[in-house]
């Protein structure tokens, strides 16, 4: 950990003193335990329920009747179901970013986040995977992409953008989730001994798995979690860049762009960072932990989304300055068409979604506002989704030939799936605070001064 | 409860995290070599305090990557080169650059695999009983307490004298660990 002082570094402390250890804990973990579930805990929870039945509904239709029952077509094949997919992709990553990346930048201060964002991750992945799954159409054979000795004399091809898809996504999915279990042992015995009824010390002892806080348990797991950290970091870049080559590799004019991996990196970053303003947002107040995650995270956050912007607005400039610079009619065109086709009003909103409107945190007052900053979080959320519309829907449907261009309207079954998968997000995430830690407790104890002790020196700790 | 083999060892108790690092060297010190200290939060150095080795695993995490890396790499050139050949256009069967996000992939996920079983594997857990567990104050080791174990297994150990012994360290409370 970061042997400054929290404190030292600016204004607003990481975490308002007058925690000790003790309360640290009781704080957290009376959200999960002792405090009765609100209301409006249940309110969410049956709200967010009614959309998960809303996606089971369309999942079972698009089972019984095809992909038909979604507006795409030829040339439109990748439609809402590929730009959700990236979407949701995306946003996991700022979980892997504040977890892994700021941990080895040592940025203490994403110590109270870094849980929930790591959950958020994990949901978001989960959501992702399900479009690709039921585009397939028969997703029944989806066992098929992976390599495994079979009769059929079938193997997946290792050339292609979208087999290198299934490896990323997959891996993304399981070593997030192993960074967020044992980021929560030491939390779950905390939980498991603090827990009143016999259920939940069963439970959460069974997933503790008999954590006791050894000190050469909490050795090897700071080696194990540090690694964890330094595998995580490339992964997260590489997850990205490869959802880019499904893109990038296609010849397509509008795809075929050797920008795209760091801009879908970037762009990966930007609306994941949004999504956890988002989240926090709310969180924070419903829950009052305000002492916690505090205005300096949330400026932090704030700054962090407006350089991500920079980057992809850098890499808006630069699609118009190949299509010109290449001298391609065709990329030309596509470009001409973003801006004056059928979609346009679309494009337009992106750029004032993802380009004009987080230039106002530029200015501390709007960093330091808690609704300006939800606002302008909801916005870039909105304006990466149509990102990824424009550039899957606008490229594919008017393509080199015009007598083989159309148009994609989406149906309603395309956005219940939509609504389905962020009734399905917001659900999980519920349940996890609820159920769960939200707040790294563990770490939060790091946090405190009287945490700072040197067992290499024979001196007086440090105070 | 001076019988040893009806005895695990001594918990010692302290409020600090400064206490248990000073007792945890003074244990040292005096030639303890079967002890353990507790926190509930990690304390940089205090393995090493007790005179714990350095930890084998990034090597594991090592090996682990590298069963990744030449694996995944095999798992694409074997079907693509020798298996299942298929001529596209004249095109390589040893197409070496599109098999690398696939390895790259498969190391990543193969050491952290190694990283996660192999931490939980040299750490011995899942352990769900453990003599520790036994004294009810323990609970607090998850919360703000620090605890000191001597086992009764040291060659140094006798019961009354390493009590007085952890008592003079500062320790609030020394209790007795059956086994």
């Amino acid at each position: 950990m970061d042997p400054a002082s929290p404190t030292a570094a600016g204004a607003s402390p990481v975490i308002e003193p007058g925690h000790s250890f003790g309360t640290v804990t009781d704080k957290i973990s009376a959200i999960v335990q002792g405090q009765p579930t609100s209301r409006r805990w249940y309110l969410g929870f049956f709200a967010t329920f009614f959309f998960v039945m809303v996606l089971f509904y369309t999942i079972a239709n698009l089972l019984m009747v095809g992909v038909g029952i979604w507006g795409i077509n030829i040339p439109v094949a990748w439609g809402f179901d590929i730009v959700n997919f990236v979407w949701w992709i995306g946003i996991g990553h700022a979980g892997t970013l504040i977890s892994a990346i700021l941990l080895l930048l040592r940025q203490s201060w994403r110590t109270s986040i870094n849980r929930f964002a790591e959950a958020m991750t994990l949901f978001a992945v989960a959501c992702a995977g399900l479009y690709p799954l039921f585009h397939m159409g028969r997703p029944w054979f989806f066992y098929w992409l992976v390599p495994y000795p079979n009769t059929m004399d079938l193997f997946p091809q290792y050339r292609s953008p979208l087999v290198w898809d299934v490896f990323a996504v997959s891996t993304y999915l399981l070593v997030s989730l192993m960074f967020w279990f044992i980021g929560l042992i030491p939390d779950l015995a905390t939980l498991r001994d603090r827990s009143q009824s016999r259920v939940g010390r069963v439970v959460y002892g069974f997933f503790a798995m008999g954590w006791r806080g050894s000190a050469r348990h909490w050795h090897r797991y700071e080696t194990a979690y540090l690694l964890m950290a330094g595998l995580a970091t490339p992964l997260v870049v590489s997850v990205h860049t490869v959802v880019s080559f499904d893109f990038a590799v296609a010849t397509l004019p509008g795809w075929h762009a050797t920008i795209f991996p760091p801009y879908f990196v970037a762009g990966a970053l930007f609306s994941g960072f949004a999504m956890v303003l988002t989240l926090a947002i709310p969180i924070r107040a419903m829950y009052g932990l305000q002492d916690m995650i505090t205005t300096r995270h949330l400026q932090n956050m704030a700054k962090i989304l407006l350089a991500t912007g920079l980057i992809v607005a850098y890499g808006y400039l630069m699609e118009f300055f190949m299509a010109w610079y290449s001298g391609n009619r065709l990329e030309q065109y596509t470009t001409f068409n973003r801006l004056h086709g059928p979609y346009r009003v679309l494009y337009w909103a992106l750029i004032v979604c993802n380009v004009v409107i987080p230039q106002v945190l530029w200015f501390k007052r709007a960093r330091s506002s808690v609704p300006l900053l939800f606002v302008v979080a909801m916005v870039v959320n909105v304006g990466m989704w149509l990102e990824r519309f424009i550039i899957v829907v606008v490229s594919l449907h008017r393509d080199f030939l015009p007598s083989s261009w159309g148009m994609y309207y989406p149906t309603i079954f395309d956005w219940s799936m939509f609504l389905g998968t962020i009734g399905l997000f917001l659900c999980l995430l519920l349940l996890f605070v609820r159920f769960l830690p939200m707040i790294s407790i563990f770490e939060m104890r790091t946090m405190l001064p009287e945490a700072h002790v040197q067992a290499n020196e024979h001196s007086a700790p440090t105070p | 409860m001076a019988d040893r083999s009806a005895m695990y060892g001594l918990l010692a108790e302290f409020e600090r995290a400064d206490q248990l690092v000073a007792a945890a060297q003074q244990v040292r010190a005096a030639g303890f070599t079967r002890t353990d200290a507790f926190s509930p939060f990690p304390i940089e150095g205090l393995a090493e305090a007790l005179g714990a080795r350095h930890t084998r695993l990034p090597l594991v995490v090592l090996i682990g990557g590298l069963i990744g890396c030449v694996g995944g790499y095999l798992l694409q050139y074997v079907p693509s080169a020798i298996d299942y050949p298929l001529n596209v256009g004249g095109r390589p069967l040893h197409s070496w650059p599109a098999f690398i996000p696939v390895t790259f992939e498969l190391t990543i996920l193969c050491a952290a695999l190694a990283a996660v079983l192999g931490m939980l594997a040299l750490n011995g857990l899942p352990m769900p009983y453990h003599p520790v567990f036994h004294v009810p104050r323990f609970a607090l080791a998850t919360r703000d307490r620090f605890f000191l174990c001597v086992e009764a297994s040291d060659p140094r150990f006798d019961w009354r004298g390493t009590k007085d012994f952890l008592q003079s360290l500062g320790a609030r409370e020394v209790t007795d660990v059956p086994r």
